[in-house]
């Protein structure tokens, strides 16, 4: 069980309460896909993904983008329960859609550059820590149900 | 490696950020403090409390190096000859902590520019800061 203080749980909550999915989303994934070219390869059938721009505009990468940061919002519902909750999922990256678990960080680490950039200053040293150690147990947990 | 086009990129970036090294390097160590606990385990000698003297001089100091070789990155091992030698033998920095603070100045920078902090940016950013760690590596075997 991960224990959560009450700085990181209200620092969580409100990061992701306050969030556009839609712009975030779609910003995280398509970053992924520019500054870590390889992750491409899990997107062969969305198109065109030939340069940053073609990437930025293509409207699969937005619509996925979107539905990562919905399954994220799952985990900020359930954070007393994050492996159970991405078990499921976990399965499915591992037997369905073969994702190296090593791409689940790059995604993350992306995502906090997203959100770091719109949050500015209010992104702190203590915040993004907290930030960080939510992705971490969600980075694990996908990548719990590999064998 | 790095195309001429993200040479540029960078060498510009750094280039304005010159004047605020000392913000830009002590804000980046505090979150690699915060984030990487064990990273402090490297600073046990000075104080690295917000805003401390010792702080934002280191901050400054690294954020020099970085801006220095960013000048003119086809001879990143040239600039950083000395840094490797100290590296090497004196300080003994895990390279793993490279990468840890990397990724912390990324996050830095994107604070700092916001949207200019682009993904192409970021991309070349990356590349970067990844090829001056490893160079800063170069002499430890």
């Amino acid at each position: 069980m991960v224990e959560w203080t009450d700085f990181e749980r209200a620092t969580i909550q409100d990061i992701f309460s306050k969030m556009d999915y839609e712009v975030v989303g779609p910003a995280a994934l398509s970053r992924c896909l520019i500054v870590y070219p390889w992750t491409q390869r899990y997107f062969g059938n969305f198109g065109n993904l030939y340069n940053a721009a073609a990437i930025m505009g293509n409207p699969m990468v937005a619509k996925h983008g979107t539905t990562i940061l919905h399954g994220l919002e799952r985990g900020v519902k359930n954070m007393d329960n994050i492996k159970e909750t991405y078990a499921e999922l976990s399965v499915l990256h591992s037997d369905k859609l073969h994702v190296d678990p090593d791409n689940f960080k790059l995604l993350s680490d992306c995502l906090t550059i997203v959100v770091a950039a719109q949050l500015g200053k209010a992104f702190t040293g203590e915040v993004q820590a907290a930030f960080q150690k939510f992705m971490a147990v969600v980075v694990s947990s996908l990548g719990r149900q590999y064998h | 490696m790095l195309s001429t086009k993200q040479k540029e990129l960078i060498a510009e970036i750094w280039g304005g950020l010159t004047p605020v090294a000392e913000d830009i390097g002590a804000d980046a160590l505090l979150r690699m403090f915060a984030s990487y606990p064990g990273t402090k385990t490297y600073f046990s000698h000075l104080d690295i409390s917000p805003r401390s003297a010792h702080l934002l001089s280191h901050g400054k100091k690294i954020v020099l190096a970085i801006a220095e070789g960013a000048k003119d990155i086809s001879q990143l091992t040239v600039t950083l000859a000395p840094l490797q030698t100290l590296h090497a033998y004196q300080l003994r920095i895990d390279p793993t902590n490279f990468k840890l603070f990397s990724h912390c100045m990324l996050v830095t920078l994107a604070c700092h520019m916001g949207d200019d902090f682009t993904p192409v940016a970021h991309a070349a950013m990356d590349k970067y800061l990844s090829a001056f760690a490893a160079v800063l590596a170069e002499k430890y075997r």
